[in-house]
């Protein structure tokens, strides 16, 4: 098989598949936190317990014919293929780690995965590429309506669904888009960005940094509130919020050609010649580069590769999946050498 | 951006604070809030509910000393326990804190009703109440504009439901 087609293989619907805004949002994600009247939450209760949820949950899944999702339990799956679904955002860092009766749900596509036994009993969760909430809440909820006509949800009407953690309570709806920012960066505004969105209910942090910064201009902006809001509510603040934030990217991008117009153009240039050219390269300088290639591209500066890079490199290019694309155990110096290969295969597809 | 402590490293660390139910949002860089004992700082997944457990401990510690310890008798959780790890340990550990809930989801969330999706099995009565509310509307509607048939049969409808709120 040629690394065009391993690279094929290896990419999931969320990063490569095309949606509404694909320039700026790179994915939107739905999760919903539900637990089972009467059963110990995860964190409480005892191996029978957590083996009980499964039990029920597997019984309706696999008695409907709505939607077709496989289970694994996360101790049979190799540390390595855990890691993968990391990487590709689909089960949390924590869920990856042994332990008793943790499960994942995973459709064909990987736009859907549940995580049983996480935090809460059940987590729902859909990814979508693209600005696509309306669609990804349309999906949860009719999984959710399917477990919620053979399960007894923890639910009050006071407080809603009476989720693990508090900050969850209520909706148990965690409504986020992954965005793509670094105009707005160059031209020293997301500072200011990220202070107008916090003050509106909404939590950003940087992807693939620590704390507010983000490698790559990656930000994953979701509602911080989930009691006393609708669904519907949340989505629409979130989704309104991030047209605006869209919008002043693509201001600040105007900015850029008609201030710093040959800066910015080497800028595109030079990062795609060092990506183009590298021997090995860390996962940090490839975000950085990535970054300033896709706004080149989606600026109509750099023409020959598609827009589509960003998205797709971020996950191949980490350390699991290079592995899995090698086939083997790699240490730092021989991931950073295969890095560098991966990038330059796909920036010729 | 900038540490606003220190003005000089970067800010790696975004704290929001809820302080008397005001919210206020700290950009510090590493060392300042290891040095202000913002939060203990580490790569440890769940310093989230250190953070957490942050909001709800200084309430404890007046309270704690006068009331008895509030213990949920399905799942053994305290209430100290809970604002420790900032998690609940059953659904009925809601009931059992419920007195302190109010404060403590209203600092969290400005609100202590929940206002969205009910499921049908154990939603309880409140689907029903929420479709009367619904049907009132209509009512109301249909009076103003004179549409008495369409009133009359809303008004059956209301009576139907009302009925089996009581009936329960
Ligand atoms: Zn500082
Ligand atoms: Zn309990």
């Amino acid at each position: 098989m040629s690394l065009k087609d391993i690279i094929n293989n290896n990419l999931t619907y969320w990063v490569s598949a095309d949606g509404p805004e694909r320039d700026i949002v790179l994915s939107s994600r739905i999760r919903l936190a539900r637990n089972i009247e009467k059963l110990n939450y995860p964190n409480r209760a005892k191996p029978a317990e957590r083996a009980e949820v499964t039990k029920r949950v597997i019984e309706i899944l696999s008695r409907q014919e709505q939607v077709k999702l496989h289970y694994m339990d996360v101790n049979d799956l190799p540390v390595l293929e855990r890691e993968l679904m990391v990487e590709k955002h689909l089960i949390s860092p924590i869920h990856a780690q042994e332990g008793s009766e943790k499960g994942i749900f995973l459709a064909d596509q990987e736009n859907i995965c549940i995580m049983i036994n996480e935090e809460d009993h059940i987590r729902i969760q859909v990814l979508m590429p693209g600005l696509q909430l309306g669609k990804a809440w349309e999906i949860a909820g009719e999984l959710d309506d399917l477990l919620e006509g053979k399960l007894d949800y923890a639910f009050s009407e006071k407080w809603g669904y009476l989720s693990t953690c508090p900050t969850n309570t209520g909706s148990g709806l965690r409504a986020s888009v992954m965005v793509h920012l670094p105009a707005l960066n160059l031209t020293n505004n997301i500072a200011k960005m990220l202070g107008a969105v916090s003050q509106l209910g909404l939590a950003v942090r940087g992807l693939y940094g620590e704390g507010s910064e983000s490698v790559g201009n990656i930000y994953q902006i979701s509602n911080q509130l989930t009691l006393g809001h609708s669904e519907h509510d949340i989505i629409d603040n979130l989704k309104g919020v991030t047209k605006q934030i869209i919008d002043q990217e693509k201001q600040a991008r105007q900015l850029l050609l008609q201030k710093m117009e040959f800066k910015v153009k080497d800028q595109f240039r030079r990062s795609l010649g060092l990506l183009k050219y590298a021997y090995q390269i860390s996962s940090q300088e490839s975000m950085k580069l990535l970054s300033n290639v896709k706004l080149g591209i989606d600026m109509g500066i750099i023409d020959d590769v598609d827009s589509g890079v960003l998205s797709e490199l971020m996950v191949l290019i980490r350390p699991a999946h290079i592995q899995k694309i090698e086939g083997k155990e790699l240490d730092e110096t021989a991931r950073d050498i295969k890095r560098a290969e991966l990038i330059q295969a796909r920036l010729n597809m | 951006m900038l540490c606003q402590r220190c003005n000089q490293r970067d800010a790696t660390v975004h704290l929001t604070k809820i302080i008397n139910e005001e919210k206020t949002e700290l950009y510090l860089c590493e060392k300042c809030a290891q040095e202000t004992g913002q939060i203990p700082f580490n790569n440890n997944p769940f310093s989230f509910q250190n953070l957490l457990s942050g909001i709800l401990n200084p309430e404890l510690s007046s309270i704690d000393s006068v009331q008895p310890e509030l213990i949920c008798d399905t799942c053994g959780m305290s209430y100290k326990e809970f604002t420790k790890k900032g998690l609940f340990g059953c659904a009925d550990c809601y009931e059992t804190f419920s007195s302190k809930l109010d404060t403590l989801l209203k600092r969290i969330h400005g609100s202590n009703y929940h206002n969205g999706k009910v499921p049908q099995r154990s939603g309880g009565n409140l689907r029903i109440k929420k479709e009367i509310e619904q049907l009132r509307k209509e009512l109301q509607l249909a009076i103003e504009h004179e549409y008495f048939e369409k009133a009359a049969e809303l008004r059956d409808q209301i009576h139907g439901l009302v009925e089996k709120l009581e009936g329960e």
